[in-house]
């Protein structure tokens, strides 16, 4: 009935695991001394590898593997994809800005391999163990990685903050799986659909769903959830950050989908006003308080809540819409957010000698690339056409349109005026002619071969996104046709021929 | 090549930016290929009225495919007599902005002349789309490059001046963009036409209507700008660098109203028609009293502007045919003029760097060519007759006398005899009267080349607009559409637009 292999299901996985180990055993076996650097070429090819499989799998008929634990579908496609090409951008560029002499240069890229496979497990997976499973290999990854310089007092403050912070988080999460599991006598979440509007004790289901909320919301970094994110985005080096801010959002974000579509569309008439709240909540404090922040990773932090706010907007759309205009955002999100991350890195430094928003005045004269790139990347976050950011936010927006949220979508819309304030502020500080005076003695910024490829990977993506989206739009689409209720149903709409290119 | 002339328009500036961005900056290498693309997309833009078929109603040039499926949007682009010669204004401004910035702009010209060319392409993108969506995302691209450029290149204080300028255009256009959306909902197009035909027909409910009509109306008052909402005009045209404050005001915001306001929602605007020729009488008189007091040029010129454009915005809203057709004549004018006195105090403040009125005295004497060109234009701006400004004024005015009200013709008027006050008074400032400590104290340096090859052909066209008005009034009124009934008329049924027939719904 089943003829494709299960270990197929799940290649990418086993890619980069074996990707993780061989960076692993190789910085174990290299005499101390030697340049760890060409590590992250070794994760970085097996992360390409993994890019490929995914894409592979779309030859693949739509179905389940391991006991109907693990699916692949373009909805996971599309996932894996985007997942991977985050986790690529944030390789090479980490790569040229780690400093030389760090002599943990091997576990770093090992444990950002590890984190993808956590990831794409995570949208993979079918069965909620398996998701909690996943989630926790990628946010152990994570946590590590966040508190990776050690010898700042902020490093360590943010890892333990997240990591705190986060276990409780899942704990939620898990708490809510055992309460579903006492209601329906099952972990799978098709068996779960199936079985939760029936559920004899009805309030366990809704409690599940409330707890399993909380933990995701939790993840995506989504108000009331958000209070962590500032604090470990300052603390965190800023590559990792770059990974961060978006590859396990995109994860948690595909698992939000299938949770409330999936798992529970019965109960849309409860989640739907509860996600339409801490949407409105996210972006207005998000935005709120981003505009008074003076340190740039902080701002971004308060960005990108803000920005899972305008993703949720989607959920407030029809089914089919809505989830094309998630995945399509979290695409979009993804290119331009790890793109700006990646100029601050290169502008800052990884030593971040300039942290504030001041401290970048005249970037565009000093180093008119990475000035222009910049520009550009934030003129994409306030949402201007043709740069991903606008057609992220318009599918978002008119999904919840025709949804019938028109005041979600005027609240969302006044918000990203209100957004383009701290952007622009930002923006226009890096265009300003630098002050002779006060200006301090600023190393002109080194860009070298991987990163610039990852700026350029970044701003190609934002752009493709932004001029003909019609592709990724289809590829979204495609997904969202995937993830249906029952499994039965499931057609071969599989092959959305073009994925989504690079992040 | 009529196919495929306004995508040429639009990608040609583009490409130049490219080319810009690519080429090493060395010497004036960026310059000159900024000019070279500027003087190529203004040959190309005057293939358009060469070849425009004057007694064809509609839209010519047209082309229109789809760009994305879903939500359906197309790559509509077509000009008719409303906005081909605005086409034609911002292809004869580009050539005329890279030689007012030739040698005023002296740092990061590959940045400055890349996003002075994409911000062309987006002038030309409002122009000339006619799918909803294509002309929200060129408007709302326009934006992006002047601020950058404002911030970048500012006299003072550039960044606040360009948030101030981004912040009060992008506000506005975000409940427009709910108005295209609730429209796209409501019809599943964005395509003008199609909208105007569905519109007309008069199957929506009024209530929303009048909200969509009015997000529209705002997004472009405040474009415009309309008397209220002008708080950023004077600080952007102190800070902006010359050749974008040349278009920064008034068309993209005029031709809007024009095009999608009244075009989309004709019995809405009329129904706001009193309130409007109000506020733009206001706008006059009020933009006129503050010019005379102004101690600063740039601001000065700044409520100059509001009185102008508030008086062309009484064209508009007076929803008579000649009012109408002397407004769009009287955009192209004040396109010209303002271009020109920027380029003229660009100059001063290039050599004298100020902009404060009183430091300037006796120029006349030590620069005969900038006086010269200066008071042609102020002339002009004045609007003396066989000059271009006295055209548009002459007909804004006698068809709001005649078909409006004696009463708001007679302020306006008054805000025109103010206008030749603080003008002349301008010019007696700067150019005559005794030599200031300033201008004494450097030497004499006129009008360069390539200020001249600029500032000539634009004071040529200010004559021959004001001689031979019927070169561009024929094709104009063929995109006004005539009314069907008396010429002179604001009844609510003779509406504008000859496919709106229906009753007025409210």
């Amino acid at each position: 009935m089943n003829p494709v292999p299960d270990i197929f299901r799940i290649l990418p996985e086993v890619i980069l695991t074996l990707t993780g180990v061989a960076v692993m055993l190789i910085d174990a076996s290299l005499p101390p001394g030697y340049a760890r650097r060409p590590l992250g070429w070794v994760a970085a090819i097996g992360t390409t590898l993994a890019l490929w499989a995914s894409l592979w799998q779309l030859s693949l008929p739509v179905g389940t593997g391991f006991y109907s634990t693990i699916e692949t579908s373009p909805f996971t496609v599309f996932f894996h994809v985007l997942i991977c090409g985050i986790v690529l951008v944030a390789l090479l560029l980490s790569m040229d800005t780690l400093p030389e002499d760090s002599h943990h240069q091997g576990e770093y890229y090992a444990l950002i391999v590890f984190g993808a496979v956590g990831m794409c497990l995570l949208t993979g997976a079918i069965e909620l163990l398996l998701v909690f499973i996943a989630l926790e290999i990628s946010s152990i990854a994570t946590y590590v990685l966040a508190g990776y310089r050690k010898d700042t007092t902020r490093g360590p403050e943010a890892a333990i903050k997240y990591f705190l912070l986060g276990s409780f988080a899942t704990a939620f999460l898990l708490y809510g799986i055992a309460l579903i599991f006492g209601a329906t006598g099952t972990t799978q979440i098709y068996e779960i659909a199936r079985l939760a509007p029936t559920a004899r004790n009805h309030l366990f289901v809704l409690a599940a769903l409330a707890l399993m909320l909380v933990g995701i919301l939790f993840k995506v970094s989504a108000a009331p959830f958000h209070v962590w994110t500032p604090d470990v985005y300052e603390g965190a080096p800023s590559p990792v950050v770059a990974l961060m801010s978006t590859a396990p959002k995109a994860a948690a974000f595909a698992l939000l989908l299938r949770v409330v579509y999936e798992m529970f569309p019965s109960l849309q008439s409860l989640w739907s006003p509860l996600l339409w709240i801490v949407a409105v909540l996210s972006m207005t404090v998000g935005n709120l308080a981003a505009l008074r922040q003076q340190n740039v990773k902080r701002m971004l932090a308060y960005s990108s809540i803000a920005h899972a706010g305008y993703l949720l907007a989607a959920f407030a759309g029809l089914r089919q819409e809505g989830i094309a205009a998630a995945c399509f955002y979290t695409a979009a999100y993804a290119a331009m957010n790890v793109g700006i991350f990646a100029v601050v890195t290169l502008a800052s430094g990884y030593d971040e000698k300039l942290p504030l928003v001041q401290d970048f005045r005249g970037l565009i004269y000093r180093s008119p690339l990475l000035g222009s790139a910049l520009l550009f990347f934030l003129v994409s976050l306030v949402g201007i056409p043709f740069t991903g950011g606008f057609f992220g936010k318009f599918y978002s927006f008119s999904a919840a349109m025709n949804g019938g949220a028109i005041w979600l979508v005027i609240i969302g819309l006044l918000n990203s005026g209100l957004a383009a304030a701290y952007y622009l502020r930002f923006a226009l500080t890096a265009a300003q002619s630098p002050d002779k005076e006060t200006e301090v003695a600023v190393p002109k910024p080194q860009v070298r071969i991987a990163v610039s490829a990852a700026v350029a990977l970044a701003v190609v993506a934002t752009l493709v996104l932004g001029i003909v989206p019609s592709e990724v739009l289809r590829a979204a689409q495609a997904s969202a046709h995937t993830l249906r209720t029952p499994p039965t149903q499931i057609s071969v709409h599989g092959v959305a021929s073009e994925q989504q290119p690079n992040p | 090549m009529n196919e495929s002339i306004l995508t040429l328009i639009l990608l040609v500036p583009l490409a130049g930016a490219v080319l810009v961005a690519l080429a090493p900056d060395r010497g004036k290498l960026p310059n000159w290929i900024a000019l070279l693309t500027a003087l190529a997309t203004l040959g190309l833009t005057l293939h358009l009225p060469a070849h425009f078929a004057l007694g064809q109603g509609g839209f010519q040039f047209e082309i229109n495919r789809a760009w994305i499926d879903s939500p359906a949007i197309f790559y509509h682009v077509g000009v008719d007599g409303l906005s081909m010669w605005l086409v034609v204004l911002a292809g004869l401004l580009a050539p005329v902005g890279v030689l007012a910035s030739w040698n005023a702009i002296k740092e990061r010209r590959k940045v400055f002349y890349a996003l002075f060319l994409v911000q062309q392409t987006a002038m030309f993108g409002v122009f000339i789309s006619l799918d909803l969506m294509l002309y929200y995302g060129f408007w709302e691209l326009s934006l992006a490059p002047m601020a950058i450029l404002i911030a970048m290149y500012g006299r003072k204080n550039g960044p606040k001046a360009a948030l101030k300028f981004f912040l009060f255009t992008f506000i506005p256009s975000a409940p427009l963009l709910v108005a295209i959306l609730w429209l796209y909902a409501r019809t599943g197009s964005f395509d003008f036409t199609t909208l105007q035909i569905l519109i007309a027909h008069g199957n929506f409910p009024a209530g929303p209507m009048w909200w969509v009509a009015l997000a529209f109306l705002f997004a472009f008052a405040v474009k415009v700008p309309i008397f209220p909402l002008h708080g950023w005009l004077a600080d952007t045209y102190s800070e902006a660098p010359v050749a974008l404050a040349m278009v920064v005001a008034g068309k993209l915001g005029l031709y809007s109203m024009l095009r999608f306001h009244i075009g989309l929602f004709p019995a809405q605007a009329r129904a706001l028609a009193p309130l409007l020729i109000a506020l733009a009488v206001i706008g006059i008189l009020y933009g006129a009293c503050l010019a005379l007091v102004q101690r600063d040029f740039w601001r000065l010129l700044a409520f100059a502007a509001l009185s102008h454009l508030s008086l062309i915005v009484l064209g508009i809203y007076g929803f008579t045919f000649t009012g109408s057709a002397g407004a769009v004549f009287q955009i192209l004018s004040h396109g010209v003029v303002d271009g020109a006195l920027f380029l003229l105090l660009g100059y001063l403040y290039e050599h004298y760097a100020s902009s404060q009125i009183n430091a300037y005295g006796g120029l006349a004497g030590k620069l005969p060519r900038a006086a010269t060109l200066f008071v042609i234009t102020s002339l002009a701006m004045i609007g003396l007759p066989i000059l271009s400004g006295f055209v548009g004024e002459f007909l804004i005015l006698s068809s709001t006398f005649t078909g409006v009200s004696k009463g708001w013709a007679i302020s306006a008027s008054l805000g025109v005899i103010l206008g030749a006050a603080y003008m002349l008074w301008l010019v007696q400032r700067i150019f005559y009267g005794p030599e200031s400590g300033l201008t004494a104290s450097k030497p004499a340096d006129d009008l360069h080349f390539t200020e001249l090859a600029a500032l000539w052909p634009l004071a040529v066209l200010m004559l021959v607009l004001g001689l031979a008005p019927s070169i561009w009034l024929p094709s104009i009124q063929t995109g006004i559409h005539p009314p069907q009934a008396t010429v002179h008329a604001i009844l609510p049924a003779s509406a504008l637009s000859t496919t709106f027939t229906g009753e007025v719904q409210r």
